[in-house]
């Protein structure tokens, strides 16, 4: 064996790729530089994120450097760059930085603290939102895409019916039916393992054929509902959860996150659909692949890409959809500064104090400018049909 | 007691397999008919041997393939590897038998993972497996990967980095990587410049003699498959017309469609002219909605008979079958 195989290797000439050795992220970076306006926005992106790191550690705490809440009711309505009057304030209510960087509001407050809070608000929201939806999309797009041939069977509809009613009954205090109504189910599932294990597939009953119909397909039926989600005005479907939810940030977060979850749904299903038909899954699955590992290490790397482009687009989309919120005034609960609760405050003082609407006003457009400029530069490098066209 | 021998020989029987496709219209998806892409193969493989699979596109070479790899589930017929009828296995009790049968694709392009280094993507089947750990696996890949001649270097690599040519031999060792028995070479050649096919075939010979490899050789190209194959088939709309050890095939081609195949090899001197039997373009359906033979409409000596009856596959010779009543009685 061994001697057979020198003479083999004598026979060729061992080949090494003559392209220079460059990692995927290399190709990506080298690319992405070019698109001037895509940089510029990972640069604000970056210092946003920055500053509103550094603006939670020095507005939160016991005993803040800048002081979000406080109220300096002699100092109220000062333009940005303004001197305090240190004659009229107590020691502690003296800025840190020794002037009012943004100036102050109808209260006195420093709104440069407010703004550094507010940044933080709009990047959790921002990202928290954006993962909800990313998370969801993923799940049902995936199932949609890989398993959305398979079917729903009438039976599982009627299961699922008879449990929920069953459900609806015990917490509405019908507690004998709902139960009756919650063992139907285990009692059905048992029969048909039984008569299967007894008789075989072929000799059911005509009613159990006409109950192992198939239904939907699982693809149909994520992607309507999909749909149907799609057809709610979104920013009235949160309105009305907010209403009926205590105020919370985290509140905000989860509804932006669960109203804006298909478009991750219809990008994921779509890669898996397209992926699902390439030889090199098919390669794999010869090699005795699982379902798990197919999805997870095969598909799922390579249908990422148009999900990071449209979350990025995505985070400057909920982080809009948060100040309108607060603008409204059903966001964050008051105390708490957000944009758009500033710009709400601030809008009655539109001609004596331009600049309360003004710096939130201009903060939201610059940083859901650069989200947007950085999502369309990654989709331009990642999408190599786009890219061609430059 | 006499098949049971006959199976030990044949690495792979595939008897009267079926495999048809449901067309599906209107709002309801009702179907309205059913394309036969593989309607009644049968070929056998010998251990060590190869067999060449011929047929123009869309004949069903390739469901044949895919069939044979259980990518695909088979409406009837047999497909007995070793043995062992796998078109009737579940998922789970084909596993083990899993790395036995592997595919190399046409597409070089398409059949390798583009997120993962060729290293990982020829490793993925020894992990799956569970063959070998740490550095043994390393080992393993280092040989895999001289064994089709590249360099161990080029296993960090992403395939983006790689000619055609290399990326199918990199196809080649990641199949090669599970020590199969049997490899289905869907098309290896066809997306690939002259000279490397030449290499491409080269190898795959070299590793035949080697490894003992039995090769299904899937190609449009009769060329190339009468000097790698030992029996050829020649397949025309999900039927096998003409099935012989490839030197009788050539030398006494029988069925119209064969020797129309063979008369449009391009002749390496070109003074000698031969008479170039050119088909008539194919404009029907028959794949659909089949009556007779498959060759109907194309065939230079039809005759009304073929229009009504289903021709049978008769045997002309030691190991030559034909689909044609005609060229049978000859």
């Amino acid at each position: 064996m061994n001697k057979k195989e020198k003479g083999f290797n004598k026979n060729f000439q061992l080949e090494t790729p003559l392209a220079p050795k460059r990692t995927r992220l290399q190709e990506f970076w080298r690319l992405f530089r070019q698109n001037r306006l895509a940089i510029l926005g990972l640069f604000i992106f970056i210092l946003f994120f920055c500053c509103a790191i550094v603006g939670l550690f020095m507005t939160s705490g016991p005993d803040p450097l800048l002081d979000p809440a406080m109220i300096r009711l002699q100092e109220k309505l000062r333009p940005p760059l303004a001197k305090p009057n240190l004659d009229s304030l107590r020691r502690e209510e003296i800025p840190y930085l020794g002037f009012y960087l943004m100036g102050t509001d109808d209260l006195g407050r420093d709104v440069f603290a407010r703004m550094l809070q507010g940044a933080w608000v709009s990047l959790t929201v921002g990202f928290v939102a954006v993962g909800i939806s990313v998370l969801i999309g993923i799940f049902m797009g995936g199932i949609a895409g890989y398993f959305g041939q398979h079917h729903i069977r009438v039976d599982h509809v009627l299961v699922t019916l008879v449990l929920i009613s069953g459900a609806a009954l015990v917490t509405a205090n019908f507690i004998r039916s709902g139960a009756a109504l919650l063992c139907l189910t285990p009692a059905y599932i048992f029969y048909f393992i039984w008569s299967q294990n007894r008789s075989g597939k072929k000799t059911l009953p005509l009613w159990a054929k006409v109950f192992r119909k198939n239904a939907v397909s699982i693809d149909t039926l994520i992607m309507r509902i999909v749909d149907i989600m799609l057809c709610f005005p979104s920013f009235f479907l949160i309105l009305t959860v907010v209403a009926l939810l205590p105020a919370s940030i985290y509140n905000i977060m989860i509804v932006i996150g669960l109203t804006s979850w298909m478009g991750a749904t219809r990008f994921v299903r779509a890669e898996f659909l397209s992926l699902r038909e390439q030889d090199f899954v098919a390669a794999v699955k010869t090699l005795g692949a699982g379902n798990f590992r197919i999805i997870f290490r095969h598909m799922m790397p390579n249908a990422m890409a148009p999900v990071l482009v449209s979350a990025t687009i995505g985070i400057a989309t909920a982080i809009l959809t948060e100040a309108g919120l607060s603008f409204l005034g059903f966001g964050v609960p008051p105390p708490h500064a957000t944009w758009g609760n500033i710009l709400s405050d601030g809008k009655n003082f539109i001609f004596d104090a331009p600049w309360l609407t003004f710096i939130p006003g201009i903060a939201i457009l610059i940083v859901v400018l650069s989200f947007n400029l950085f999502g369309e530069g990654l989709r331009d490098v990642l999408n190599p049909k786009l890219r061609e066209r430059h | 007691m006499e098949s049971k021998s006959k199976d030990k020989q044949m690495i792979l029987r595939v008897q009267n397999l079926k495999k048809y496709f449901p067309i599906r219209r209107g709002f309801f998806q009702k179907i309205a008919g059913w394309v036969k892409a593989v309607d009644d193969v049968s070929f056998e493989i010998e251990q060590g041997k190869t067999l060449g699979l011929v047929g123009e596109s869309g004949c069903g070479k390739t469901t044949v393939a895919r069939l044979i790899l259980k990518l695909l589930e088979p409406d009837n017929g047999k497909i007995i590897f070793r043995g062992i009828d796998i078109g009737e296995l579940t998922e789970k009790e084909m596993k083990p038998l899993r790395k036995k049968i592997q595919i190399v694709f046409q597409d070089p392009f398409g059949s390798l993972n583009p997120r993962m280094t060729t290293g990982l993507s020829i490793e993925e089947g020894l992990r799956i497996l569970g063959i070998k750990r740490g550095k043994k696996r390393k080992e393993r890949l280092e040989k895999l990967l001289k064994m089709v001649g590249m360099s161990p270097e080029s296993a960090d690599r992403y395939p983006h980095e790689f000619s055609g040519g290399q990326r199918q031999r990199i196809c080649i060792a990641r199949a090669l990587s599970v020590d199969p028995s049997l490899v289905v070479c869907d098309e290896p050649i066809s997306a690939l410049d002259v000279s490397i096919q030449a290499q491409i075939i080269n190898l795959l010979k070299d590793l035949q003699d080697r490894l003992g490899l039995s090769y299904l050789f899937i190609s449009h190209d009769l060329n190339v498959v009468s000097y790698l194959c030992s029996t050829i088939s020649v397949m025309y709309k999900g039927q096998i017309m003409e099935s012989a050890p490839a030197e009788e095939l050539f030398e006494n081609p029988r069925h119209p469609y064969t020797l129309s195949l063979i008369s449009a090899i391009p002749d390496p001197a070109p003074g000698l002219r031969r008479k170039i039997e050119i088909l008539e373009p194919d404009l029907s359906d028959s794949l659909i909605t089949s009556k007779g033979c498959r060759f109907q409409g194309r065939c230079p000596m039809e005759e009304p008979r073929c229009l009504e009856e289903e021709i049978s596959f008769e045997k002309v010779g030691e190991k030559h079958f034909v689909r044609c009543w005609k060229a049978a009685k000859k």
